[in-house]
């Protein structure tokens, strides 16, 4: 029985194909983007696992050198004492037009189920000359289509496509490498060596094998901001399901009636319109998964250079069908489904049998339901001023910033009634004062629409201010941080002394960028000591400071420290701060120190080196210098100097580098904006286009009275510029209001610091210029057929009774 | 008898704006038999109808349709018996627009599972539907639709059909039509006719005619 109603409610579909696919489209568009940014976020984190598995998923101890570069010394001191010790080199190889990474592994020590090279050992191929490349599947093929003399390429689908492993000796053949090695890993549970590593290998740097975890961290920011958006979008695209959905119900009702009537009890009635729902969303689902695997193949060569670029996180530019972002993305095209249709369920449960055969109007206006929303946009409101007083953590600025996006959707049809009733009182003449009258006449039927396009200018301000905003913080940050022309680090303490005294002599300054690791309040984290200089001075704006700070610090009595480490312990200007062993210095300065999740201090030189002695690691300078001169001086030190691979780093191409970094974040978070505008313009085509089939009544009085059908095309045009103008007057401060939660709630709890926000009032009016244009575009059609339609279409509503 | 009808009350509102509609109405009707209800606007005749018809529950007093007590089932039970025993026809005619007049007509017949195409292609060559059978209902005229809905309220061979002001919105030539061919198919499939009815001259075709008045038979 239920067969027979479903059938019977898919009918409507066959006599109305614009609607079935205006509910298609918004369906799979909302799916598309939500698909496209998990498929994207699934592909990075894919990528930070596979590059984790390399260097033993975490389970292991890596050992890194300062300079970059460990003697091979280091490695057989650790295998004599007893450690289970595993050589790895790390380079860069270039292949036509890509890089890859390639990782050189020792394989009888490195084997081990956590890397690529599997749980039994690598095979006779590995070890013995040539050697093999193991790279993924589409590397491997790409591998052996070049024209370089490399070993004979295997395919493995351990392994991260920008990756290459092979055995170590090959690597360092390949990458020209002496007797260097990058780095160390060391299993702590197979056999632990009799000496500690602080005391065998001290100059090696320890990590808990925890690097996938900083890179997650690290990119964690970027993560969120997509899903945000990935999430906004899709909101977009449910208001377009459940405008379409609640029109087909309205239009069904009396259908609904009849079936009910006719004996199907409403148990039958609900089932066939949930199947009706899934089958609709299975269907939508899946084209909309494809779209957005087409989506977020195009986006991930940004996204995947801007995580390189930005975190030096290793994510692949192809993508990879996984099964579970196809799942994802059925599960969300389901539940919006669901969701969109609740009400009309809900509805259909509720039917009277008796009620009037009389279809409803689509959507009733009526003053006591902009009342109703406007009071249920207070409460949201309300609830974004408690929640950030009241509860902490990410999920609370979420529930923020959806409390602020929903209240204010919720708020812009009474916004725009009032506003179209006051234009009403202040226009003179009849077409002028019918057109706000009229226009306030559509505004229920044009409000899901209006709302989905005033979610997507807001989330465009929103996301866009984050973005810019931290552009701006991030060049700023960079001439902060890289304020000397050339950075130099040295291989170990003799070769520092030489360094220093050669630069002495050729530069302006060389300032010290000197460190030792330590615990900044018992937490775990790294302390710097500064000369006292105008590079500091001029160049590192504090956020918070006492007066006199950089005096404090080069006394050795101050102390600066890093945003996030003062934000989580909570501490007033002048709060005496523990930095490892001896007295306590007091807080002077807070300083920015975006993406670092660890605690870190700036003291005096003097008093670093008085404090720490030999735990001081001075290897590494800041070198002040006439930018002209800069390459002249890079290569006379590289030329009397063995330094180490990155020894000397040019200000200059760092920042370029950086600043093309975000030239391609900008690409995805522009594409994102006009997918998201897309849907919105596409709910408002989809909106208008139903309203122009149904208001030839309202219309041909009017052109009766004597206005041409082209004049109301060309008003009908103009109204759809005057709402999506008001709407992105609405829109405005919703998105500036979003920006600020973004950057000053989200970003706080998620990572610690708060970025400050900088408003772009072009970037605005671009926006008002596109939401106007997405308008016309939407409206050019309805308007088109209106004015093309036969006279006799206007007669015939004065014959219909209605 | 088919259906019996024991002190039968309803009433709209509640408070001091209850208003009773149907005041202890008591009516008996044998299988085949042909009924008119007539009244005055407001006087309770629809309810009465959509009573019998299970499409709303009395206050107080039963219905028993073929030896069973119906008013006091629940909604499931009601649609069941709807489906299986019962035809209805509307003034509005209610057809779904988006199913045609064969698809229309076959509707409740596969609701109840008891499609019989023969049957079907019957009551649509009597009702003079053929030609129009892949039509849409905007597609036929007032009348052709009100067969339709004739053909749809008989395609289950119900026991009982009822119909409230069949030919209310049909001219007068249409309406003779209509009313005779579904006299002439009720008398074929043996079903008790039920009409609710404004016009006398459609009361007189009918084997028996009882007046409502304030909610009470006269």
């Amino acid at each position: 029985m239920s067969l027979t109603v479903l059938l019977t409610l898919l009918s409507h579909w066959r006599r109305k194909p614009g609607q079935l696919a205006t509910l298609l489209i918004g369906l799979s568009l909302a799916t598309a983007l939500w698909t496209s940014v998990q498929a994207i976020n699934a592909e990075a984190r894919a990528s930070y696992d596979r590059a984790s598995a390399t260097l033993g998923g975490g389970a292991l101890i890596v050992l890194t050198d300062e300079t970059g570069a460990i003697p091979i010394e280091n490695w057989t001191r650790l295998r004599r004492d007893g450690w289970a010790a595993s050589p790895v080199i790390d380079g860069s190889l270039e292949v036509g037009e890509q890089v890859f990474t390639l990782r050189g592994v020792e394989p009888l020590s490195a084997a081990g189920p956590q890397t690529p090279l599997g749980g039994d050992g690598p095979g006779a191929a590995f070890l013995t000359a040539p050697g093999v490349l193991l790279a993924a599947p589409e590397t491997a093929e790409f591998l052996s289509n070049s024209s370089l003399d490399l070993p004979p390429v295997q395919a493995s689908a351990n392994v991260s496509r920008t990756e290459i492993i092979t055995d170590i000796g090959v690597a360092a053949r390949l990458l020209d490498r002496g007797d260097f090695i990058d780095i160390i890993t060391i299993d702590p549970e197979a056999r632990p060596g009799l000496t500690p590593l602080s005391e065998l290998v001290p100059e090696l740097l320890q990590s808990s094998g925890t690097g996938n975890g900083e890179v997650e961290q690290l990119t964690g920011s970027f993560h969120l901001n997509l899903t945000a958006f990935g999430f906004l979008s899709f909101a977009v695209g449910l208001f377009i399901v459940y405008a379409a959905v609640g029109l087909s119900f309205e239009q069904r009702r009396a259908s609904l009636r009849t079936v009910r009537a006719l004996g199907a009890p409403v148990s039958s009635v609900i089932i066939a319109l949930l199947a009706e729902v899934i089958a609709l969303a299975l269907i939508a689902g899946a084209a909309g998964i494809v779209l957005g695997y087409g989506v977020a193949s195009a986006l991930l060569p940004d996204v995947a250079a801007t995580l390189r670029g930005l975190y030096g996180a290793p994510v692949s530019g192809e993508l990879a069908i996984r099964p579970e972002w196809w799942v994802s993305g059925f599960a969300i095209a389901t539940l919006g489904a669901l969701g969109a249709t609740a009400q009309s369920v809900f509805k259909a449960a509720r039917l009277p049998l008796l009620a009037s055969a009389q279809p409803r109007a689509w959507a009733m206006a009526s003053s006591r339901r902009y009342v109703l929303q406007a009071g249920a946009a207070a409460l949201l409101f309300l609830a974004a001023a408690i929640i950030p007083n009241v509860s902490s953590g990410i999920v609370a600025g979420f529930a923020l910033m959806a409390a602020i996006l929903f209240g204010s959707a919720l708020l812009l049809p009474p916004a725009l009634a009032l506003a179209l009733k006051l234009g009403q009182i202040a226009t003179r003449g009849p077409v002028a004062e019918w057109f706000m009258a009229d226009t306030r006449q559509q505004l229920p039927g044009l409000s899901m629409a209006l709302m989905a396009l005033m979610l997507a200018l807001a989330a465009n301000i929103g996301v866009g201010t984050m973005v810019s905003s931290f552009r701006l913080t991030f060049e700023g940050w960079l001439d902060q941080r890289l304020a000397s022309e050339l950075y130099v680090t040295t291989r170990d303490e003799a070769q520092s002394l030489d360094v220093r005294a050669f630069l002495e002599a050729r530069s302006d300054a060389v300032l010290p960028i000197w460190s030792a690791d330590t615990e900044i309040e018992s937490q775990p984290g790294e302390v710097f000591g500064i000369v006292d200089h105008a590079t500091y001075r001029d160049h590192w704006p504090l956020l918070v400071a006492q007066a006199e700070a950089w005096d404090a610090v080069a006394s050795g009595e101050g102390l600066l420290l890093n945003e996030q480490t003062w934000r989580r312990l909570d501490i007033p200007m002048g709060t005496p701060i523990s930095v490892g062993a001896g007295d306590s210095l007091n807080l002077v300065g807070v300083y920015t120190d975006y993406g670092n999740p660890s605690a870190q201090a700036i003291i005096g030189l003097d008093a670093l080196t008085r404090r720490f002695g030999d735990g001081v690691s001075r290897l590494r300078y800041g070198v002040r210098v006439d930018p002209a001169e800069a390459a002249a001086l890079t290569e006379a030190l590289q030329q009397n100097f063995d330094l180490p691979a990155n020894g000397v780093v040019d200000q200059a191409s760092v920042k370029a580098f950086s600043l093309s970094v975000f030239e391609r974040t900008f690409a995805v978070t522009a594409a994102l904006n006009v997918l998201t505008l897309s849907v919105a313009a596409f709910a408002m085509f989809a909106s208008l286009t139903t309203l122009a089939s149904m208001r030839l009544p309202q219309l041909a009085p009017i052109w009766a009275l004597g206005l041409t059908r082209s004049r109301l095309a060309r008003l009908e045009l103009v109204r759809a510029i005057v709402l999506s103008l008001l709407t992105w007057l609405v829109a405005l401060p919703t998105g500036l209001i979003l920006a600020w939660a973004l950057l000053a709630v989200v970003n706080v709890e998620a990572f610690g610091w708060q970025l400050p926000m900088h408003l772009f009032p072009g970037d605005w009016l671009r926006l008002a210029v596109m939401a106007a244009l997405a308008a016309v575009v939407a409206a050019a059609l309805p308007a088109r057929a209106l004015a093309t339609r036969s006279p006799r279409a206007f007669l015939q509503t004065f014959a219909q009774e209605r | 008898m088919l259906v019996k009808i024991d002190h039968l009350e309803k009433s709209y509102g509640s408070g001091e704006d209850r208003q009773p509609v149907l005041r202890g109405i008591s009516l008996e009707i044998d299988r085949g038999e042909s009924l008119a209800i007539t009244g005055e606007s407001g006087s309770g005749k629809s309810t009465l109808l959509h009573m019998i018809g299970l499409l709303d529950a009395p206050d107080a007093g039963t219905i028993q349709i073929d030896g069973e007590r119906v008013s006091d089932l629940d909604d499931k039970g009601r649609a069941a018996r709807r489906r299986s025993q019962i035809g209805l026809v509307f003034q509005q005619f209610n057809l779904v627009p988006s199913l045609t007049v064969r698809q229309n007509i076959a509707l409740q017949a596969r609701l109840a599972k008891r499609l019989d195409p023969n049957w079907i292609d019957m009551l649509t060559e009597r009702l003079g539907l053929t030609a129009f059978s892949d039509r849409f209902p905007e597609q036929l005229s007032g009348g052709q639709q009100q067969r339709v809905a004739v053909a749809r309220a008989l395609a289950t061979r119900p026991a009982l059909l009822l119909a409230d002001e069949p030919t209310g919105n049909l001219d007068e030539e249409t309406s003779a039509q209509v009313l005779a061919l579904m006299l002439e198919l009720c008398a074929d499939a043996e079903t008790a006719l039920i009409m609710v009815t404004h016009s006398i001259a459609a009361a007189e075709l009918l084997s028996r005619r009882v007046h409502l008045t304030g909610g009470r038979l006269s």
